[in-house]
């Protein structure tokens, strides 16, 4: 696993990797090439998915995940959101004056890269497993965007107990404990590498509050809208009220206006974990894009997935 | 009876001349003598006691590998059959030790080849272990037989297939929580056809898949296997299959806890368990659901250590559990089970002695979940006995802690985290000074304490006045001056360990335990206020112990930021990498 890779706080990467070169560019026209206008997410507020975006799903518009679809689901117990962002075992943070995301946006602010490239430990593969290279050395964060340098445990010294900078080695959980425990609560990467060949490419998908988790297989479907819809049927038993008589569940994909009552204007976002180990908002990439990098899927609180998009959030703040 | 009467007769000095008993018997009776702090005191008291000692031990324990060197061990030692050796400062588990920093025990598998050709045991802690040392390990010795390795580094799985290949007599192998490179699950298959003496397998730290067939062959010839633990790639039905083939397990790590079950397979494995009637020890359990938990329950009446560190359980689920779990002494949780799940904790574990909490999202500091006060002092209430804490929460008093220790005064080790470096009681915003004097005060019996908090030197000079047992101690982000350090080191006469990382203890601190260093086993000091200079004049003043220094890059050159001083009768390593300096 590269752990040279640096990352950005969200798991960007800055050397462009197939994945995420997308994501950081902020004028939508695909300056490379790519109909980035069409892979835009856009996040919006129940009843708000303006028509248009509808419209396309069903076209060329590929990547034109709705996620109102998942405005069906109820909010359950939030997990931790670190949990997503970073396996708990690096938190993200912002610069000391709490960078806004619109800081990121622009120009794909890039943090302090994660403690993860050699990071003082060599802990070997099961360990610096992908797990955003993080081997648990976060760094100090006061300085925004550090110059990426090697992360060894030559990390600065923590400021006054005051400023929640991450410090090095502290809560002292033993780091190898801290990565099995951080890959049990997202749950396990090695369990959710598809079966690959043969044509079937299966992943876990894990809803918060859903006391079970759910496997798909990603080569049955070839657009985010199938993908959606499998899973909103997959998951539609842990809603409430909305089947009827029959057990169906009686709504068609998007009537997010009627559910909006019921989540109390709560939204869910679905998120992917890419072979890097990081945390991915699903539909900026392509298709084929996605199902080579997914390794496995979450549905979250999109209250819980600030920073995840900071271009669809600040959108998203915007329509409100 | 006669000897006695020799002892007692004037003429005879017999305490000094020849021993009343044949060498011989006296080594015999030594030899039932385990406790190697027991064996030390016995080879103080004479030249006669000191060599029966020496020639009838079989086990040696080496707290800091670079006290001592092997030929000293081997020289003084001839019979060893078992040797457990730790090796970094226990701060590297938490990064702040660098790689490569040594700890090989390369050098000592070396010597052990020549001196105990007939070695048997080798269990390691913090140690660097390369795979060549692992096949050497295994194709030198060819009486080995027990290899546990915990929070080690540098070898991979490769090194495993070594062990497996070559160690017939093989009835342990332990692979705890290490930096393992873990290439692949091929070394369990290289266990021979023909071999059965595994007695211990844990392997549930290992990411990758096993041959399940190798496995479930394995398990099934092997019919003194007592513990058995495997990893998360285990499923359901085949954690059932292991268990048909070895109801007499005592000690059990499940594999992942979830998988859809039929109804059948469901009962079956429900029945699994009710024939483990011998399990005293349960953990694994990745990803258990309330769902499959209840399968549990038959086989957890004789419980006495029940590890649910991997998963992460809500209360409720908790609560369940331990309802058919009357006789837990130990149990370790995440903190997902909440002030609720304690609570469940204090009233159906009555036994309960050993309690550890570990926090399910450490890094999140704006998640208001996990456990407060209210937790301990819920399980101090039910749980007279408890003596043994690690408890990482996010909110402390003083009064909570007061009143725990008054609950339970038997603590000796109370190690508290509260997560938040310098995070003073959040009710009265005062510091934790009083939370851990009323432990020294309260708990005579301790041995060890782990202090966090905002707290000032009154804390360490009631330590210092108070904890007359205490043999190690950990300090974080604490103290106000050099008062506070030299209140322990002047106070705590058992002091053994002390391990002090960003606290505002400086040179004369570090100075004024110059006579107590060497009958320290080791301390630590990163990230304080020691200078080079300070360094080295107790490097000189005390030539009997080694004082080393790790500078980190942006710091200037007369701070000494990470200081490691520990007695050694071996002298300066000679295996210092070139960023560590020794004075």
């Amino acid at each position: 696993m590269s752990k040279q890779l640096e990352h950005d706080y969200i798991g960007l990467s800055e050397v462009s990797s197939m994945e995420s070169s997308e994501k950081l560019t902020t004028d939508s026209e695909g300056s490379n090439g790519l109909n980035l206008k069409a892979t835009e997410l856009r996040l919006g507020l129940p009843g708000s998915e303006s028509p248009e975006r509808i419209d396309s799903v069903g076209g060329l518009d590929k990547n034109g995940y709705p996620l109102g679809v998942l405005k069906n689901l109820v909010s359950g117990a939030k997990r931790g959101f670190s949990d997503a962002i970073d396996g708990g075992s690096g938190k993200w943070v912002f610069s000391g004056s709490g960078g806004s995301e619109t800081d990121l946006a622009k120009g794909g602010g890039l943090f302090s890269p994660r403690g993860g490239n050699g990071g003082g430990k060599h802990l070997g593969g099961s360990e610096s497993n992908n797990q955003h290279s993080s081997l648990g050395t976060p760094v100090k964060n006061d300085v925004v965007p550090q110059s990426p340098k090697p992360m060894h445990e030559k990390k600065p010294q923590i400021s006054a107990p005051a400023a929640k900078a991450q410090v090095v080695g502290w809560p002292p959980i033993r780091s190898f404990r801290k990565n099995s425990m951080a890959s049990n609560l997202p749950k396990n990467d090695e369990d959710a590498e598809g079966k690959l060949g043969s044509g079937c490419l299966y992943v876990k998908v894990s809803m918060d509050g859903a006391p079970y988790l759910r496997k798909v297989d990603l080569k049955l479907y070839s657009t985010y809208v199938e993908l959606s819809s499998a899973l909103e049927k997959m998951f539609s038993c842990f809603t409430i009220g909305q089947c009827g008589s029959n057990g169906v569940p009686i709504r068609d994909g998007l009537s997010e206006s009627r559910l909006m009552d019921l989540l109390h204007g709560s939204e869910y976002v679905l998120t992917y974990e890419d072979k890097d180990g990081d945390w991915m908002l699903v539909g900026d990439v392509p298709w084929e894009m996605f199902t080579d990098s997914c390794k496995r899927m979450r549905i979250m609180k999109s209250s819980e997935a600030i920073g995840l998009a900071p271009r669809a959030m600040e959108k998203c703040k915007s329509r409100n | 009876m006669d000897s006695k009467r020799k002892m007692d007769s004037p003429e005879s000095n017999v305490l000094t001349r020849s021993s009343p008993f044949p060498d011989e018997v006296l080594e015999r009776v030594l030899g039932l003598v385990k406790s190697h702090k027991d064996r030390s005191s016995v080879s103080l008291v004479c030249k006669d006691w000191y060599n029966a000692e020496r020639w009838s031990r079989t086990h040696v324990f080496i707290g800091n590998c670079y006290s001592v060197s092997p030929e000293i061990v081997a020289r003084r030692f001839p019979n060893i059959r078992s040797v457990t050796l730790k090796g970094k400062p226990r701060f590297s588990d938490f990064n702040l030790v660098p790689l490569n920093w040594g700890a090989d025990i390369h050098a000592w598998l070396v010597v052990f080849a020549s001196k105990y050709p007939l070695l048997e045991e080798l269990r390691l802690k913090r140690m660097t272990v390369t795979d060549e040392s692992l096949e050497f390990l295994a194709t030198t010795f060819t009486n080995f037989k027990a290899l546990s390795l915990l929070s080690c580094d540098g070898f991979s799985t490769d090194g495993l297939a070594a062990i497996a290949t070559h160690c017939k007599n093989m009835t342990e192998l332990d692979i705890q929580e290490n930096g393992i490179d873990d290439l692949g699950g091929g070394w369990l298959s290289c266990f021979p056809e023909n071999f059965t003496s595994l007695e211990v397998l844990n392997f549930a730290n290992l990411s990758s898949d096993v041959s399940f067939d190798a496995l479930e062959k394995l398990v099934s010839r092997c019919r003194s296997l007592k513990f058995l633990k495997v990893n998360k790639n285990i499923t359901l039905e085949q954690l059932q299959r292991l268990l048909e083939c070895a109801p007499q397990l005592t000690e059990l790590g499940t594999g992942s806890f979830h998988q859809e079950l039929t109804t059948r397979q469901y009962a079956e494995l429900e029945s699994a368990f009710n024939n483990c009637k011998n399990l005293n020890t349960l953990s694994g359990l990745w990803e258990a659901t309330p769902l499959y938990l209840p399968v549990l329950y038959p086989a957890c009446t004789n419980l006495t250590f029940l590890n649910l560190s991997d998963a992460a359980l809500q209360s409720g689920e908790l609560a369940k559990l331990l309802a058919y779990c009357p006789n837990l002494q130990r149990l370790w949780v995440l903190d997902t089970v909440e002030d609720k799940g304690l609570e469940a904790v204090g009233s159906s574990c009555p036994l309960l002695e050993e309690l550890r909490v570990f926090p399910a999202d450490p890094y999140e500091q704006d998640v208001v979940h996990g456990v407060t006060e209210m937790g301990f002092v819920a399980v101090s209430y039910g749980c007279p006995r408890l003596h043994y804490v690690l408890y990482f929460c996010r909110q402390m008093t003083n009064a909570a802690v007061a009143t725990i220790v008054k609950n339970c005064p038997d603590f000796t080790h109370f190690r508290l985290c509260v997560m938040n470096p310098g995070e003073p009681d959040y009710l009265t915003n005062e510091p934790m000074d009083e939370a851990f004097g009323a432990v020294v005060k309260n708990c005579t019996k301790l041995q060890r304490l782990a202090v966090s908090g905002l707290l000032t030197d009154l804390t360490f000079e009631y330590i210092g006045k108070y904890a007359k047992n205490l043999e190690t101690l950990s300090v974080a982000f604490a103290g106000s001056s050099d008062w506070g350090m030299q209140c322990v080191l002047s106070g705590c006469s058992k002091l053994r360990k002390l391990e002090i990382r960003d606290c505002p203890f400086g040179n004369e601190a570090l100075l004024s335990g110059l006579e107590k260093y060497e009958s320290m086993r080791s301390l630590w000091m990163s990230a304080c206020n020691v200078t080079m200079n300070a360094c080295r004049r107790l490097a000189k003043q005390m030539p009997r112990l080694n004082v080393e220094v790790m500078k980190d890059e942006e710091s200037d050159d007369s701070q000494a930021d990470k200081v490691y001083v520990y007695r050694s009768v071996a002298g300066p390593r000679r295996d210092a990498p070139p960023f560590v300096l020794t004075l």
